[in-house]
């Protein structure tokens, strides 16, 4: 079967390791991934800082796209993009003025058929009722989901999880052999784009996040989101001249753990390419 | 030839600033069928009464139009005015200038035009009035109250005391409700069981009171003065004759885990069970869902060591029916449990407790004797956090509202805790104090400056628990919104208060209406708040918005006030707005044809069948009637109704449709 995907600017650049492992776990169940043409960016956090109209006209223009192409359903990786996208929906099907406002800018027709996807859902939904007998190396670690804010809210707009205390992540995990802990900082701020202007205050806010995981014995981080990724991950120097000490527990995207649980290939699931080494 | 009069009011400058009073009466005085017409400044007052008095007896009015406010302001007002001059008070009619005209639109030639259509309107109309007279129903002298917490005991008690009988009703197998949950009461901490147990003594000693406790309203029908309660008395499988309160039965029941609702889980009950040692009555019900007797089928350890053979296993539930002239309602309130709070936890964490917990880990009748103790390990917390608003003032959780009694029991809290655990440390975290009330600032301050209370002016984000410790996170915004974090042994939670599960319900079965949080609707908010919008049922207590006990105890006395004084009269005067089936003469008798539809769509049961017979005793003419005693006017059999044949006096087919052509027909 076919799913449309937009990977959005990320898994093109900082997290191409998601996007291949998000491809390879797909793969591995005979799910075809059909990118999205002449996609564009989804605004993230910058146009809805701006200007509406401009924050809606943007995903509105992919998911014309994506109709254009035929696709009924698409998997949004980035829990960025997935909330960009989700937004642009809820808010054209309330506001038929809106609507004609952004069509008429892209200059592309727009119904809002399309059906928006986010990896939990995409695995829940394709992966998960096939997992049987396919659990060859059992993800058999400790492993602290992590949230982080954009994949469960706003609840009333996404209607996915329990936006305080989400649980989907922890239920996957669990299929795939491994022991969710209970823990405080699921969907604490890891500190977002401050990544690139205040390190500092990255390492701080993240470093709560990876300190409560080791103080809880977690064995691995499990994100489905970029940013939540590279600030757990790439800033780990900042992290750890925080909390005073070295850390070396990975992070890993929630499709390359259920990879290595399948005992998928991990260079094919991008491993090689985190900064704290995947020792899992 | 009508002979109307036309009273055109000013109200000062409220209608005659938009509205040219003098030519509203001046042109209405011009149609057909006006004898009079003037206007006046305050129409309400005693000469402007006087100047319609004189105007009806001199020019021989037949009808007048009051041209002012609502009628539900001054309708009584003028009518009695009206009867004074010998008129029927139901050929005065009200045009409402002020809220449907003045008030509402700006001053010009149209809002003129306007107030002249809204008085042409009701000249028409009063040319169809008829004289109607009041109707008189009689009064049954018994209240009925519902819940037997603070408010009902107080409401009961005033009632008893002015020579009526009351039925008490309470759904627990005690009365006394969260009040004798309480540990000490604020503003003077004094201990709430010793001021609230003589009155519960009282409520069962009284000769006028009778109570049925484990009981709930069935149904109810009827109307102001003339109720007919259905009530629901539980089964306690106790024979509460024969039983003596001995209490052997509860010592020996060997289910002794149940969570007590009276300690809000914190403390253990027996499956048969009395809820607290002062209760009233005194005598145990038997809880099925958790007895091993009605789960198994065998056990009846009771039984054999009830001396008195007093257990009743079979015993069905009890439905006893009562005729009572007024209602009061003082269901109360429950708290949000911390399982509503994602954010602190969804519950999970036993040290994370509600205020009404607190009151019993504080009470010396608790689980603890009243030491300071936390739920998981029993140690004494060394710090405590108490978090005001947990809920409250939060449209996200879908409640706006302030809980109100919160500020004043948590400072009440932070102070006992103090007075307990000697070098204990405390903090509140709160939006905004609001204690307004006699001496409730006062003791705020006192826990703040004579015991130390630390009071942090932010909201708490996030609870969670590391190390054994509940880590409290959140901001002060008093020192530029600096995260705080205090490790804390155990935290209260002030959750909001909220109406009861079925608090609908029982509106429903009531004819009452609730607000938006299912609190139940007082009449007036200013003027009317202790009276429902349902003649002869009154509200005390938190049941119709969070109230602390002074309050709720002021409403229990306004509301049996409100009753005494229905009682004081026999009779009580209706008004003879009802809905009434034409009558002709024979052969036709009427223009029903005795489908009956209006009898399935009365919703008081007012309409009945009447047959016609002759002389034979051959029934020749089958017709609905309707009983004035029960009829509301609320003109659901008139829509109905596929003849026309049923109308609403002073609301005729006829007055309705004069009016609406009144308004086409251009004069």
């Amino acid at each position: 079967m076919t799913l449309g995907l937009y990977p959005g600017c990320s898994l093109k650049g900082s997290s191409r390791e998601y996007a291949e492992s998000v491809i390879t776990v797909a793969k591995a169940f005979n799910i075809n991934l059909e990118e999205i043409k002449d996609w564009n960016c989804c605004g993230a956090t910058a146009a809805h800082n701006m200007n509406k109209e401009l924050s809606l006209a943007l995903p509105a223009r992919i998911l014309s796209l994506a109709e254009k192409q035929g696709l009924k359903e698409i998997v949004v990786p980035c829990a960025a993009c997935y909330s960009r996208l989700t937004m642009t929906k809820y808010e054209l099907a309330k506001d038929p003025e809106l609507k004609a406002a952004v069509t008429d800018a892209n200059g592309l027709e727009y119904t809002g058929s399309v059906n928006v996807l986010n990896i939990i859902q995409m695995l829940d939904k394709y992966i998960t009722p096939n997992l049987d007998g396919r659990v060859i190396k059992p993800f058999d670690h400790r492993v602290a989901c992590y949230y982080g804010c954009l994949l469960v809210r706003p609840h009333e707009i996404l209607k996915f999880d329990r936006e305080e205390d989400p649980q989907s992540m922890d239920v996957l995990m669990l299929k795939a052999g491994a022991t969710p802990i209970d823990w405080a900082f699921k969907t604490e701020c890891c500190g977002a784009g401050l990544s690139v202007s205040r390190t500092s205050s990255v390492g701080r806010l993240s470093g709560k996040i990876i300190g409560d995981a080791k103080d809880r014995g977690a064995e691995a981080v499990i994100v489905a989101c970029p940013m939540c990724h590279s600030n757990l991950d790439m800033r780990r120097d900042a992290i750890n001249s925080y909390l005073g000490e070295k850390i070396d527990i990975p992070v890993l995207y929630i499709t390359q753990a259920i990879g290595l649980a399948l005992d998928l290939d991990r260079k094919a699931l991008g491993l090689q390419r985190h900064f704290v080494k995947v020792t899992v | 030839m009508s002979k109307i009069g036309v009273f055109v009011c000013h109200c000062g400058e409220n209608i005659s600033a938009t509205v040219d009073c003098a030519k509203v009466a001046e042109t209405v005085g011009n149609y057909d069928g006006v004898a009079f017409s003037v206007d006046y400044t305050y129409m309400c007052s005693d000469p402007g009464q006087n100047l319609i008095k004189s105007a009806i007896k001199e020019k021989g009015l037949t009808g007048v139009v009051v041209a002012s406010c609502s009628p539900r302001m001054h309708e009584p007002t003028f009518r009695k005015a009206c009867a004074e001059a010998g008129l029927n008070p139901f050929m005065c009619e009200m045009a409402n200038l002020r809220e449907h005209c003045s008030w509402v639109h700006d001053k010009g030639e149209a809002t003129t035009e306007k107030a002249i259509d809204l008085v042409r309107i009701l000249v028409e109309k009063v040319k169809y009035n008829h004289s109607l007279n009041d109707i008189k129903v009689p009064v049954t002298k018994t209240a009925l109250v519902i819940g037997g917490g603070i408010a009902g005991i107080q409401a009961s008690l005033d009632i008893a005391n002015t020579g009526h009988k009351v039925i008490l009703i309470e759904k627990d197998p005690s009365i006394g409700g969260h009040m004798s949950q309480l540990s000490e009461t604020f503003p003077t901490l004094d201990c709430s069981q010793c001021i609230l147990t003589p009155r519960m003594v009282e409520v069962a000693q009284h000769p006028n009171i009778t109570l049925y406790t484990y009981a709930e309203l069935e149904s109810l029908e009827g109307f102001i003065g003339n109720f007919k309660a259905k009530i629901r008395k539980k089964s306690k499988s106790l024979d509460e004759k024969l039983c003596t309160g001995c209490g052997l039965c509860t010592t020996k029941c060997p289910v002794k885990k149940i969570p007590s609702e009276f300690n809000e889980g914190l403390g253990k009950r027996t499956a048969i069970y009395v809820p607290f040692p002062q209760a009233i009555p005194n005598k145990p019900v038997i809880d099925r869902i958790n007895c091993t007797y009605y789960i198994k089928g065998k056990c009846k350890v009771c039984e054999i060591v009830c001396p008195t053979k007093a257990i009743r296993f079979d015993q069905e539930d009890e439905i006893v029916e009562a005729e009572v002239g007024a209602i009061v309602i003082s269901t109360g309130f429950t708290v949000k449990q911390p399982d509503f709070f994602p954010e602190y936890g969804y519950g999970k964490y036993p040290d994370v407790i509600t205020g009404l917990q607190f009151e019993r880990l504080a009470s010396a009748s608790g689980p603890t004797l009243g030491e300071i103790r936390r739920p998981s390990d029993g140690k004494v917390p060394e710090k405590i956090v108490f978090l005001a608003c947990a809920g409250s003032r939060d449209p996200a959780k879908g409640i706006p509202y302030c809980s109100k009694i919160c500020c004043m029991y948590i400072a009440k809290h932070a102070m006992l805790y103090q007075h307990k655990v000697h070098g204990g440390k405390s903090y509140v975290f709160y939006m905004d104090i609001r204690a307004g009330g006699k001496m409730y600032e006062e003791f705020v301050r006192r826990a703040i400056e004579d015991d130390g209370v630390n009071y942090v002016r932010g909201r708490v984000s996030r609870i969670y628990e590391k190390n054994g410790k509940l880590i409290v996170s959140g901001a002060d915004t008093l020192l530029n919104a600096m995260p705080v974090e205090i490790e804390a042994d155990m935290v209260v939670l002030a959750t909001a208060g909220v109406a009861n599960e079925g608090a609908e319900e029982l509106a429903q079965k009531l004819h009452i209406s609730y607000d938006p949080y299912k609190f139940f609707a007082e009449a007036h908010p200013k003027l009317k708040p202790v009276e429902t919008n349902t003649a002869g049922i009154f509200l005390a207590g938190a049941c119709q918005a969070p109230r602390d006990i002074p309050e709720s105890v002021a409403m229990a006395s306004g509301a049996a006030v409100k009753v005494a004084g229905l009682f004081s009269q026999d009779e009580l005067t209706r008004e003879p707005i009802i809905a009434v089936v034409n009558r002709q003469a024979a052969p036709v008798y009427s223009s029903c044809v005795g489908c009956f539809l209006c009898v399935s769509a009365c919703p008081y049961q007012a309409i009945e069948k009447e047959e016609i017979k002759n002389r034979n005793g051959e029934v020749i003419k089958s017709m609905a009637k309707v009983n004035p005693g029960l009829c509301q006017g609320c003109g659901t059999c008139v829509a109905f109704c596929r003849t026309k044949s049923i109308d609403i006096q002073g609301y005729t087919h006829e007055q309705m449709y004069t009016e609406v052509m009144a308004l086409l027909n251009e004069y």
